[in-house]
């Protein structure tokens, strides 16, 4: 399978490669942001204008993330890998793994993605960091999203992002906030296909993060992500509440309460997220 | 249709919940003009917070102890007069931090023109000053505060 190829040498290289790829002091502690679950740089469910690692303008890194969303019905695995290339450039790959836990079986899908910094630095200029990012889903196993009547088993997603950290900005904790502009035609990330019977254009969904870090090694915050529904099974918009542990540049640990409501027809999708995250 | 409704209601009510969040925020960090212009900074000067002139006597001592350990930092100090770099940063820090000094060193830029300090080498120093500032037991919010207030030179330092 040339895309688990391409998943193991980029992990090789990243290994390899640890000697020359060294952006630990690119950027200050908790900056590098999460991997989230379509393996860009972000917070957990939303994809944010900052880029995956720790580099700055004269450096490349690599972060690899391996993520578990465990719900009542579902659990989704994701493992990511990025290289994020002189803080401008970041190109990921993410492979999902839906297990279906009543129906029995699961749902892969691959995601190649790219983001392009567009301006700023979230910490250190006026305006966010603003960031146009691309995501390319290729679904693995076709049968379901056919059987619920997906127009496309693959497809891509465009979206604009700004991301702002203000230091110091609540009662002298650091604050960080999110904005991002999503056009997409995926049911449920692309899982269950892309578009519907009448369904099939694209629309612009909004989605969101605010954060605050109560020290130089805890984040903690809220994540909205607003969702279609072009197969009308009542697809509901994501929220999640999440704690990130930081305890230093090279790794970061995150559990988070996420409510995804009704999935497939399957109602109350309330479960638990966690993440670890790795960074060269 | 209800459940659509219903769904409206949820995304209203989240949207509007982040746009508080946001607005907390960004209300709180709007450059301060006037000085007790933001909720968090009008009971209390930062000079005073931080404990005075002998706290920012003993960060700029720390500081400079983690460049003298630092190969890659003190490449950037090896021909400066490091008493005479203890004094200017001590002033300017009280400047920044509100309190009754003067600065009298040369422009950051004149200081730092011929370096050419990148972005990497600027990051590692913030980490050697946070380390400073820890070993001086300053609280982790009012750490922030001060590095809000250096922020504002890291465009005068870096790449010349």
């Amino acid at each position: 399978m040339p895309y688990k190829h391409l998943f193991l040498s980029l992990a090789l290289f990243a290994t390899v490669g640890s000697a020359t790829i060294h952006a630990n002091d690119g950027k200050l502690l908790a900056t590098a942001g999460l991997s989230q679950i379509e393996g860009a740089g972000g917070g957990g469910i939303v994809p944010w204008a900052t880029l995956s690692g720790y580099d700055s303008q004269d450096q490349i890194s690599v972060s690899v993330a391996l993520s578990q969303v465990d719900l009542e019905d579902y659990r989704l695995n994701v493992q990511a890998v990025s290289a994020s290339f002189y803080d401008k450039l970041e190109l990921s790959l993410g492979h999902q793994r839906l297990d279906l836990k009543t129906l029995g079986g699961d749902i892969k899908m691959n995601i190649v993605g790219a983001k392009y910094k567009l301006y700023g630095d979230a910490v250190y200029s006026e305006l966010p960091q603003i960031s146009l990012g691309v995501q390319h889903k290729m679904l693995e196993d076709k049968a379901i999203a056919n059987a619920l009547g997906a127009k496309d088993t693959s497809g891509t997603d465009i979206y604009l992002a700004a991301t702002k950290i203000h230091l110091g900005a609540i009662a002298g904790y650091n604050a960080v906030w999110n904005v991002t502009a999503r056009a997409t035609k995926a049911n449920e990330l692309g899982l269950l296909g892309f578009g519907g019977q009448g369904n099939d254009s694209y629309k612009v969904m909004l989605e969101a993060s605010a954060g605050i870090l109560f020290s130089r090694h805890l984040a903690v915050g809220v994540e909205y992500r607003q969702k279609p529904d072009n197969l009308g099974l009542k697809e509901d918009d994501w929220i999640d509440f999440f704690v990130t542990y930081i305890p230093s540049k090279s790794v970061s640990i995150t559990a988070a309460y996420t409510k995804l409501g009704t999935i497939a027809g399957a109602p109350d999708q309330n479960g638990l997220y966690f993440s670890i995250n790795g960074h060269l | 249709m209800r459940k659509t409704q219903l769904k409206l209601n949820k995304s209203v009510v989240c949207i509007t919940f982040l746009g508080l969040c946001l607005v907390a925020i960004t209300g709180c960090a709007t450059p301060t003009t006037s000085a007790p212009s933001s909720i968090v900074s009008s009971s209390d000067n930062l000079y005073q917070t931080l404990g005075g002139k002998a706290k920012i006597d003993e960060i700029v001592d720390n500081f400079i102890n983690e460049i003298a350990f630092d190969q890659e930092t003190y490449a950037f100090f090896k021909d400066s007069n490091m008493q005479r770099f203890k004094e200017k940063l001590s002033e300017q820090l009280c400047v920044m931090a509100q309190g009754p000094c003067k600065y009298t060193g040369d422009s950051m830029e004149q200081v730092h023109t011929g370096m050419n300090i990148t972005e990497a080498n600027f990051n590692h120093g913030v980490d050697l000053f946070i380390n400073a500032m820890d070993k001086a037991d300053i609280p982790h919010n009012v750490q922030n505060r001060l590095l809000n207030e250096m922020a504002k030179t890291r465009k005068q330092m870096l790449y010349r």
